[in-house]
């Protein structure tokens, strides 16, 4: 068991559906184009064509050399111009809006066409001239219908909505959202007023709030779409291909129904509905609808976050104000929004992330199906259970029964209770249990391709189970290493064969972290490198790769502020108000609270290990507290004390009392000049931050894009400030320097910048990211 | 009660089918001239134009005869009778069909889907009560609608094997009746108060009594496994295939009409009159109504609503029915004077993706069968598939015609082609006749083993779809006149 990790579920979860753009992406280009049969205009675009079918015109949309459909300039012209054909055409009753790509109608605006802009005035622009077209839409008197396959997201919901009417596939990949508040900023054209009034105030706050995706038969009972079509298996073609002909056949048979008043597009209300919607026209019963939002969202942001405000802003000012001041300021703020630090933290995390799903090592040359995990703890069973749920063939092992049935429990707990909420059924589960065979020996290592090894994070122990597992295993066979801090290379020196030994860091709860940290040695081969991150990807993880060293990157980075920690509690700043200092800076977790979440004894482990290894850069605060909390019993949560008092079933937690005379034992004078709140946030951070740096300095990290992803998704950093390499070159590299510098006069070297950084500050042309 | 029900429909019988009484005795005044086997291959060697499909050293296994009471929409005339009723009715029919001595028969096998809990063992039931010595074993077999199909392979195995070689083997289905259950809270506190002592403990378990433990369970009408009903299921399949509501609604009236024509022309030879406890006899299906396609042009969707295209006039209807036949070794029955009507041949079991190919069995099993017994479509004289819905008979078709389904989905290097339709159900086929699920196999053997013989082909095939994505073919060859 490895109970190193953090607890950052909410950072887990945190952007999780903006991944949906690209997960929902399968084959590139693999449609084929299909003829019209009764087509009498025939003209070719780039991203769309269209045709006639009897008196219904069915635009499709494709845009080449991509996985997806952007929301583009070109496209939003393209569009026009065909619109304006079809209102002018008298053949043309009724149309369809269709896309042909697999798995994606449109998946949001495209971010390139913002990040080109300099000035709000020009964002705000685009939003206008959005805004226009989609009202031409809404306004249409030949109803259209969005044919929905595949993710509609932003942009592409704002045109969805704009249409008279919406059918949509009942498939796991069609999902519906505006996951713009994840980019922070705010869906830009028109979905602020147009959402409101289909689905609601309250959903309709949920939904931009949030940015959350919506699955297509959840949409439907929201009312966001009209028609579910269900999606097909194979015919005379291919599934996915025949399931778009089929939308559009049911699509263009609703047109017609609509354009001859058969079909109406209002849609019945159940009483419930019916009840809100007339509680919603009590001017007083929304303003407290307003309030009670704008509270939930501060207490969740802190304020940390624009774009949450300015859409309870936007919405608010268009029903109480009316569509025209609405509209105006939708596009307003939705300028402002883009132009902030906030924004582009959060777009370049968003890119970060999609970077770091992808394989760079290649395809290995084998793929991995028979997977090994040894140690049925905590970590453990969480692999596992990432594992068997993506149909990988898992062997569970431990040593005892009692240990190994409680991975088993932990891997059936954590499929079942998807199963309560209804994204898996029951007979998915056992399916997916199935692949999970717990075992005492080592009896089918033979055939394994994979071996992760998650004991405890013991060297000697280390060295044991990876002699014994290579008597085993077969030559092929990948030895991971699933551990925060030992270094790969010292595990394996007792390996056969070290180039297939290489780290994979795994983070607490396995099943909810996103991100997975790759160690390599220099032995490490590339194709162990592949497989490792082909097994990661297939397991939904996010991947960094990093070199072998003391701490890898993200335990490095967090072990210098966990010293501080002690260090500002030493000095006299209760748990709690250090707490609070931390999360209103961001942090989804308190910096004490961490420590409790990760356990006193192994953050004792860590750090002396680290500062054996790096010395005085490690200094701050004395290990002695974490010594005697610990002779005391008080190791955290797991032993339900630590600084706080954990209790089953009680919320709220309270100080441990105990931990006063701890602390008054090891107090030391703070000092006034370093010692506001702000200082203290910036003590934490700043040695953070330097420590990161120093990771790409020396080659720890290849990429800042992979130091920030490590940061955000395995450690919580603060989302907002984009991790540490965002947050120098946003915040500016020479006030990080100005910063370390004032606390190194103060306290001494472990607040020395490194030379990178300094180089940063020197040339302020030198960005991480250009 | 059950005593007088017996002697009664016995009565019936021996008194409707005096008729046919005089040619059973023409037969039994053949059958002497075709008691050498050696002469009997010598003669069909020189009646037929195909090969026969005998394999060396492997017994050749004949139906004799099988006969099945009529199918009636449920909740008709066989609404208040027990599964093992229609079960020895069916039984009941082929002795008397016949004239096989019960003490002859090793063995009875028959297939059931839903079954009633009281007989769970309906086979054993059925034939105890029809009569047949209580030292005849008899199991009951299930795999959805090809049940019954499994119950005459299984004779098939029995008697090749040696182990038999006279099996009777049948199926049977009431959806009249199903076994609706307490819910399991219910059903857990009921076994709680069995096993409580004293009236404190009672009191305690009754305590714990809620009123949501009242609501019942029903049997599952979906598939279990992806929990998609199987209507459902038969509109994404004619949606994939895009099969039109038309060509629906088309095929489903020709399934009517040719069962009307067949009916009225006394084809469905097949059918032993009922009598039924209280009630007239039963003499015919009751479920064949050839409409307009304008009147079933006026149904709703019946699953996916509301543009889907599989409605109740073009999907089989919940029928009540049981089916039997006579299998033997060929020596055997040739030593006891029959006259076989087919052999059965190569079978073959077959499945697939239970969610989007839930129904694709026949198009599975049938390029296999063939392979198997060295025929080619052509070969084939009398196709009987059996017809889940029009949709789903159609998608087959279709996929049988396909090549790109044939290399995608099989790892065939070409299309197996689709059975032409004049040779196809032509006496109409479960939309119309109605489809007891544990009894349609049985149904399919003996109309293709008749078709044989009224139109004088030689092969047969028999194919069927069954919830769960599995499939089911098998050649019926005609014996030689």
């Amino acid at each position: 068991m490895n109970d190193s990790e953090m607890m950052l579920e909410e950072t887990a979860v945190y952007l999780e559906e903006t991944a949906a753009t690209d997960a929902v992406i399968r084959e590139p280009n693999s449609y084929i184009c299909r003829s019209f049969t009764r087509s009498s205009v025939l003209l070719t675009r780039t991203h769309l064509n269209y045709g006639v079918k009897g008196d219904v015109a069915v635009i499709r949309i494709n845009s080449p050399n991509s996985k997806v459909n952007t929301l583009s300039q070109e496209l939003h012209s393209e569009f026009m111009e065909v619109m304006n054909e079809v209102w002018s055409s008298s053949q043309i009753r009724s149309a369809v809006l269709i896309s042909t790509k697999p798995g994606c109608f449109i998946a949001g605006a495209d971010l390139n066409m913002l990040n080109a802009c300099t000035t709000s005035q020009e964002v705000t622009q685009i939003s206008q001239e959005a805004q226009k077209t989609f009202e031409k839409l809404e306004k249409s008197t030949k109803p259209v219908v969005a044919a929905i396959n595949g993710s509609c997201l932003g942009g592409g919901l704002e045109l969805a909505i704009s249409c008279q009417y919406r059918i949509a596939t009942k498939d796991k990949k069609t999902v519906l959202g505006s996951p713009e508040v994840l980019l922070g900023i705010l869906p830009g054209a028109g979905a602020t007023q147009r959402l409101p009034k289909m689905v609601g105030i309250p959903a309709a706050f949920d939904i931009m709030l949030t940015g959350r995706g919506i699955r297509a038969d959840r949409a439907k009972k929201m009312g966001l779409v009209d028609q579910l079509v269900e999606p097909l298996g194979p015919g005379v073609k291919p599934s996915e291909e025949r399931t778009i002909e089929y939308l559009e056949e049911v699509a263009i048979t609703f047109a017609k129904g609509l354009a001859d008043k058969k079909i109406t597009p209002k849609r019945d209300k159940g009483l419930v509905e019916k009840l809100t919607s007339y509680a919603l026209s009590i001017p007083f019963v929304r303003q407290q609808i307003y309030k009670k939002v704008e509270e939930k969202v501060r207490k969740q942001t802190k304020g940390l976050y624009p774009a949450p405000l300015k859409i309870i802003d936007v919405v608010k000012t268009g029903i109480e104000q009316g569509s025209n001041a609405g509209y105006l300021s939708e596009s307003q703020r939705f300028g402002e929004l883009a132009m902030t630090k906030e924004s582009k933290a959060l777009m370049g995390l968003y890119r970060g992330q999609t970077q770091c799903k992808k394989n760079k090592f290649g395809a290995p040359q084998k793929e991995v199906k028979q997977l090994a995990v040894l140690g049925a703890g905590l970590m453990g069973a969480g692999i596992a259970q990432v594992s068997v749920d993506k149909g990988l063939q898992t062997i569970l092992k431990d040593t005892t029964l009692p240990a190994l049935g409680r991975g088993q429990q932990q891997v059936f707990k954590g499929l079942n209770d998807k199963v309560k909420k209804k994204t898996l059924t029951s007979f998915e589960r056992d399916t997916m249990f199935s692949n999970l065979i717990g075992q005492l020996d080592y009896r089918g290592f033979e055939k394994a391709d994979m071996v992760i090894e998650a004991v405890f994070e013991d060297l000697n122990l280390k060295h044991r189970v990876l002699k014994e597992v290579e008597a085993v295993i077969p030559d092929h066979c990948v030895f991971a290493s699933n551990t925060s801090a030992l270094p790969i290379g010292e595990i394996a020196t007792v390996s056969k064969r070290p180039e297939k030994v290489i780290g994979m860091h795994y983070f607490s709860p396995v099943d909810k972290m996103q991100l997975l940290e790759i160690i390599t040695t220099e032995k490490t081969s590339k194709d162990t490198t592949a497989s490792a991150v082909d097994v990661g990807l297939r397991q939904g993880k996010v991947i960094i790769v990093v070199k072998d060293g003391p701490g890898f990157y993200t335990t490095r980075c967090l072990a210098p502020m966990m010293s501080e920690v002690i260090r500002i509690l030493q000095e006299g700043v209760g748990p709690k108000k250090l707490d609070s200092l931390t999360t209103s800076f961001g942090f989804p977790v308190g910096a004490a609270t961490l420590v409790d979440e990760v356990g006193v004894d192994v953050a004792k482990h860590v750090a002396e290990n680290l500062s054996k290894d790096f010395g005085e850069r490690f200094a701050g605060g004395s290990l002695e507290m974490l010594r005697q909390m610990i002779s005391k019993g008080f190791l955290g949560r797991k032993s339900g004390k630590g600084f706080y008092i954990y209790q089953e079933g009680v919320k709220n937690k309270n100080l441990n009392s105990d931990m006063d005379s701890i602390l008054a034992s090891l107090k030391m004078p703070s000092q006034p000049d370093v010692s506001s709140d702000e200082d203290i946030q910036y003590r934490l951070v700043t040695r953070f931050v330097n420590e990161a740096v120093l990771c790409l300095q020396e080659g720890v990290l290849a990429t800042p894009t992979e130091g920030d992803i490590g940061a955000v998704f395995g450690l919580g950093f603060p989302p907002c400030l984009g991790g540490p390499f965002h947050f120098v070159d946003l915040y500016g590299a020479q006030k990080i320097v100005d910063r370390l510098r004032k606390y190194e006069a103060a306290y001494g070297k472990q607040f020395t910048p490194c030379q990178l950084l300094v180089d940063h500050a020197n040339n302020p042309n030198k960005k991480f990211y250009q | 009660m059950n005593q007088n029900f017996k002697m009664t429909s016995l009565l019936t019988y021996t008194f409707k089918n005096l008729p046919s009484t005089s040619k059973w005795a023409l037969r039994f005044c053949v059958r002497p001239l075709s008691s050498s086997s050696q002469l009997q291959a010598a003669a069909a060697s020189q009646t037929k134009s195909k090969k026969t499909l005998a394999k060396p050293n492997i017994r050749n296994i004949v139906v004799v005869d099988g006969v099945r009471i009529p199918f009636l929409l449920s909740g008709t005339s066989y609404k208040d009778l027990m599964p093992h009723d229609l079960a020895r009715a069916a039984l009941l029919g082929l002795l008397h069909q016949t004239s096989v001595p019960k003490d002859v028969v090793d063995y009875i096998v028959f297939g059931t889907v839903i079954q009633e809990v009281k007989t769970s063992n309906v086979a054993r039931e059925a034939a105890l009560g029809a009569g047949f010595s209580d030292k005849t074993p008899a199991h009951t077999v299930t795999m959805a609608c090809i049940s019954s199909n499994q119950a005459m392979t299984t004779a098939v195995g029995l008697i090749a094997s040696g182990q038999c070689d006279v099996v009777v083997a049948g199926g049977v289905e009431l959806m009249s009746d199903v076994p609706i259950r307490h819910s399991r809270k219910m059903r857990k506190m009921m076994l709680d108060l069995n096993k409580a002592k004293t009236l404190a403990q009672r009191l305690s378990v009754i305590s714990k009594f809620r009123l949501n433990f009242l609501s019942p369970e029903l049997p599952a009408v979906s598939e279990f496994s992806t929990s998609e009903t199987m209507g459902h299921s038969a509109d994404r399949l004619a949606a994939a295939f895009a099969i039109s509501r038309e060509e629906q609604d088309e095929y489903a009236l020709r399934s009517h009409s040719l069962a009307k024509r067949a009916q009225d022309e006394g084809l469905l030879s097949d059918i032993v009159p009922f009598k039924v406890p209280g009630r007239d006899t039963v003499t015919q299906d009751n479920g064949i109504r050839p409409s307009s396609l304008d009147q079933m042009a006026k149904l709703k969707p019946a699953f996916i609503k509301p543009y889907g295209t599989v409605t109740a006039a073009n999907s089989s209807f919940l029928t009540d029915g049981a089916s039997a036949v006579l299998i033997m070794a060929e020596e055997k029955a040739l030593a006891m004077g029959y006259k076989p009507k087919a052999y059965l041949r190569d079978f073959m079991y077959v499945s697939q993706d239970p969610k989007d190919q839930l129904l694709l069995g026949p198009t599975y099993a049938t390029p296999k069968v063939l392979e198997k017994a060295g025929l080619t479509m052509n070969d084939i004289d009398a196709f009987e598939f059996h017809e889940a819905f029009s949709g789903q008979i159609l998608a087959n078709l279709k996929a049988m015609d396909s090549d790109w389904f044939a290399q995608n989905y099989m790892g065939r290097k070409a299309k197996v082609g689709s059975p032409p339709l004049e040779k196809f159900n032509n006496w109409g086929g479960s939309l119309s006749l109605g489809h007891p699920f544990g009894a349609t196999g049985c149904r399919l053997v003996m109309a293709a083993a008749n078709r044989l013989r009224k139109e004088g082909g030689q092969y047969g095939l028999v194919a069927a779809c069954a919830a769960g994505g599995q499939g089911h073919a098998m050649i019926v060859e005609a014996y030689p006149k």
